[in-house]
């Protein structure tokens, strides 16, 4: 396995050829959010302080994960350009101890038909979620983190096709 | 230029790849730092990191006076998961298909 040595900030993006209220759809709504990534339903209260939930798929809760994945709070909202929430993964009990960090989704559109999707998670002092979201634990049925998540997230936009871990 | 042509423009080159494994060690980091690392102008260095930026392999972000450097996997990982997959999977399945035959009862 390899790992980066030190934990800081992580920063992702991908262009995706889709517009940017479809983006900003797939991240905040259920029945989109079910499509890609790790394929669980996710809730959003699009307002300050508004709850955050992540569900769990049924495959993970016969495998024994509780109902929640993650749960936050939405910080700032601003459809369909910028979203700051907190995030905590509850799936496992030390990253769940490693407690609240922010994430940050911001949509642009460098040119007609082409949207540029970079998620900014801040994941200072977290250094086992770190590691998860750098897509390190693949190998142990982890998934790939964030690579993963957003390379399905195009995959789902530009062809229909959903992959979910 | 495509998008994966772009990506594997910027492999190509042992500089580049030194600079992305610096981050990967250690991201976040900014141009004096990575400069620090190696023999090779300010110039120099800054002209790969603009290779790397328009492969989408790094992401600048300012940081107050600085900028800083991260590593974007995403792109690597889009050509992992539309090549690499593609023939691994067959690779696998012949494997498959051979330990089936040899395990048939004669």
């Amino acid at each position: 396995m390899t790992t980066a040595t030190e934990t800081t900030t992580q920063v992702y993006s991908v262009y995706i050829k889709a517009e940017p209220q479809a983006i900003w759809d797939a991240i905040t709504t259920p029945e989109w959010t079910e499509k890609f990534g790790y394929g669980g339903r996710s809730e959003y209260d699009l307002r300050p302080g508004g709850a955050v939930r992540g569900w769990t798929t049924p495959e993970m809760r016969e495998h024994g994960a509780p109902e929640l994945a993650i749960d936050g709070e939405v910080i700032e909202s601003d459809p369909p350009r910028k979203l700051v929430q907190t995030w905590r993964m509850l799936m496992d009990q030390s990253m769940a101890d490693e407690g609240f960090s922010t994430l940050t989704y911001e949509i642009t559109q460098p040119r007609e038909g082409l949207s540029k999707l970079t998620v900014v998670h801040d994941l200072e002092g977290q250094p086992t979620t770190a590691v998860l979201m750098r897509g390190d634990m693949e190998d142990r049925g982890a998934g790939g983190g964030w690579s993963f998540v957003l390379s399905s997230l195009k995959t789902l936009l530009e062809t229909g096709e959903s992959i979910t871990h | 230029m495509a998008d994966d042509d772009l990506v594997f423009k910027a492999l190509a080159d042992p500089t580049r790849r030194f600079l992305l494994d610096r981050l990967f060690e250690r991201d976040g980091r900014s141009l004096t730092e990575l400069e620090s690392e190696l023999e090779m102008t300010r110039f120099g260095v800054m002209k790969h990191l603009r290779v790397l930026e328009q492969a989408g392999l790094v992401e600048a972000r300012k940081s107050g006076r600085e900028k800083r450097h991260f590593l974007n996997p995403v792109p690597i990982r889009l050509i992992h998961d539309r090549w690499i997959d593609k023939y691994t999977e067959r690779r696998v399945s012949a494997l498959t298909e051979l330990k089936n035959k040899l395990e048939e009862p004669a």
